[in-house]
């Protein structure tokens, strides 16, 4: 029992941490003493938030390192823009229609991660990196050349071009190609994003410390050993997969419910990577690592201003010290003498 | 649930249905003609042994006679090129590894392996998966499903843990455990997935004698707790010698002799595959 405890008094501080941190920024909002270019960065942030936590549930507890994360934030942000237009006529409450567009955005994700998940999920390390790689390519060039557009007999569809839909002059498009979802209405809010990051937590906490987690944990460790346990691989590897692809889209929802235009160029590699990154840098399976890493290394190039040019220079090198830092055991015991110096000074 | 009806299916059908009476007396493994390939190489061939209901049985020979190669077989990570495996009447051919440990084979390993970074308790919790009985969503929304469940399980895990005195473990992580309790741990997952036959593979590996004498003790604890069979594959002759009712003995892929300790130790081939042939003396050669 004492152990239970642990593990959820774990999950109430990242619940705790995450509120802490919204009322922090929200206050500094309202009274005006956040910069324009950083108030700006807050929804982007929290979506970045879910996509670390998403990606940390494929590659700290199922041991799966997938390199095509940004593809179902990709199908998210489009199933979600598309949503919340073909709907902007019959519901007219701007969070209700965020919750529609963030659920559906989520579902499509889920398909896509399904359909992704079980030829991928067959291979094994570095052949599963570079195929999820692929499959997120594909995702944004599939992106690219996609029409959707909206009129009054309903949504309306084209591989070719815009003129091809067939629709009624008054009809709006929604996904125009290569220059993706244009005139989107912006309904994401900060408080929007900071309740989809606490619905993440809870649901990949209480996930990982259920029966289901234990198992997909017991695959990463052994899966040799999980199989003579009489569990099946492939279910939990692609209920991780899954639920993982889910999170992903309704971060790519909210995403892209931020901004008037998204195009599908923005959900690339880059975009995978920099999120990977956030996981690596915030210890792989921690949690409130990612989440820290995540806000850091989204905040930090703003911060940077200052050094104009030297921006991304003095950002690569922040990445390298925080690294070497945190798996160099040396590194580590040094600043963990240092911080218990302190403690017992204060003592 | 399925696979109960599935297993009674099969055994109505299977020439091999015995009355429920009758199955209490007989062997929980049928092995016959058992035989494996790896491309030209015959591994192991015309592999015959019988297994009572709570019989603790050893399996040894040489390094390299095929003992672990039987396991495999018997577990489906290999599947046998020739020959059946007969649990409690049915036939396994068709199974696969997880579906063998649901119809009640559960088997540790030689090199260990264990869930390092889970704790105690989360390793024999992964042994009772299939006993624990609630989906994704009851453990994500915690729906009183899982809350009755993970009781139960936490119980049972407790239990299980101290058969072998490891309760006071259960919260640490498996792979920081020292090699005796790890070995210890990998028995009691073992056990958790509720066999009817337990595969050791070399158990004692590695173990002082007062290690081994505990390990010896315990396996008449679980054949006695449990009402299983044990067949243990182990170089540790006094442990095989100690404990075991029936004793099989492979060499280079076959078996060279059967039975009971003491008929084993005074079988010439035994020897002969142990020690090597007795030099011939050149005088009786001319």
């Amino acid at each position: 029992m004492k152990m239970i405890s642990k593990k959820s008094l774990n999950g109430f501080i990242n619940y705790g941490i995450i509120i802490v941190l919204f009322i922090i920024f929200q206050s500094l909002l309202s009274t005006k003493h956040l910069s324009s270019s950083l108030s700006g960065q807050l929804v982007p942030i929290c979506a970045y938030v879910v996509m670390a936590l998403s990606l940390n549930l494929v590659v700290g507890f199922s041991g799966e390192l997938s390199l095509g994360h940004a593809g179902f934030m990709s199908i998210g942000a489009f199933a979600g823009v598309i949503a919340s237009t073909a709907l902007s006529g019959s519901v007219t409450s701007g969070g209700f229609r965020l919750l529609i567009a963030i659920i559906v955005g989520a579902i499509f994700a889920a398909l896509a991660g399904v359909v992704i998940g079980i030829p991928v999920l067959r291979l094994r390390g570095d052949y599963l990196a570079i195929v999820t790689l692929a499959f997120g390519e594909i995702i944004k060039n599939v992106m690219n050349c996609m029409y959707i557009g909206v009129d009054s007999n309903g949504l309306h569809f084209s591989i070719q071009d815009a003129n091809s839909m067939g629709m009624e002059p008054t009809g709006t498009i929604i996904v125009n190609g290569p220059m993706g979802a244009l005139g989107i209405k912006k309904l994401s809010t900060f408080l929007a994003g900071t309740i989809l990051i606490l619905i993440t937590l809870f649901i990949i906490q209480n996930l990982v410390n259920s029966r289901s987690g234990r198992a997909i944990a017991g695959i990463r460790d052994n899966r040799i050993a999980a199989e003579a346990c009489g569990i099946q691989i492939t279910k939990y590897k692609l209920m991780a997969f899954v639920v993982s692809a889910a999170l992903a889209g309704s971060a790519g929802a909210l995403y892209a419910l931020n901004y008037s235009t998204v195009v599908p160029k923005k959900f690339d590699f880059n975009t995978s990577i920099l999120v990977l990154v956030f996981v690596v840098l915030g210890g792989i399976g921690n949690l409130r690592g990612s989440i820290i890493a995540a806000i850091v290394l989204t905040v930090l190039p703003e911060l940077l201003r200052e050094f104009q040019d030297y921006r991304m220079l003095v950002y690569a090198i922040v990445l390298i010290v925080v690294m070497i830092v945190t798996n160099n055991e040396k590194a580590s015991a040094f600043i963990k003498g240092i911080f218990n110096k302190k403690s017992k000074e204060v003592a | 649930m399925a696979n109960d009806k599935e297993q009674k299916l099969v055994r109505v059908q299977s020439p091999n249905f015995l009355p429920e009476k009758e199955l209490k007396n007989a062997p929980i493994l049928e092995v016959s003609h058992l035989g494996i390939d790896f491309g030209g190489l015959t591994a192991v061939d015309d592999f015959n042994m019988v297994v009572g209901q709570t019989e603790i049985c050893g399996l040894i020979g040489p390094n390299g006679a095929g003992k672990t190669t039987v396991f495999n077989m018997l577990t489906k990570v290999y599947q046998p090129s020739r020959g059946t495996i007969m649990l409690a009447g049915k036939d396994t051919h068709s199974m696969n590894t997880i579906q063998v440990n649901q119809a009640g084979i559960a088997r540790t390993f030689q090199n260990i392996r264990l869930f390092d970074k889970l704790t105690v308790e989360d390793n024999v919790k992964i042994g009772l998966h299939n006993s624990i009985n609630y989906g994704m969503f009851e453990g994500i929304f915690r729906l009183p499903g899982y809350w009755k469940e993970e009781k139960k399980s936490h119980e049972k895990a407790l239990e299980l843990l101290s058969l072998f005195d490891m309760q006071d473990l259960a919260n640490d992580y498996a792979g920081s455990l020292p090699y005796g309790a790890q070995r210890r741990l990998e028995i009691v997952r073992a056990l958790a997935t509720n066999p009817k036959l337990l595969l050791l593979d070399e158990p004692a590996a590695g173990m002082n004698p007062s290690e081994t004498q505990e390990l010896m003790d315990n396996i008449r604890k679980i054949r006695d707790v449990f009402g299983i069979a044990v067949l243990l594959i182990e170089h540790d002759m006094n442990l095989v010698m100690g404990i075991c009712e029936k004793i099989v003995v492979l060499n280079f892929g076959k078996i060279i002799a059967k039975g009971t300790p003491s008929e084993i130790q005074s079988n010439p081939e035994v020897i002969e595959a142990y020690l090597g042939k007795a030099a011939t003396t050149p005088g009786k050669e001319a």
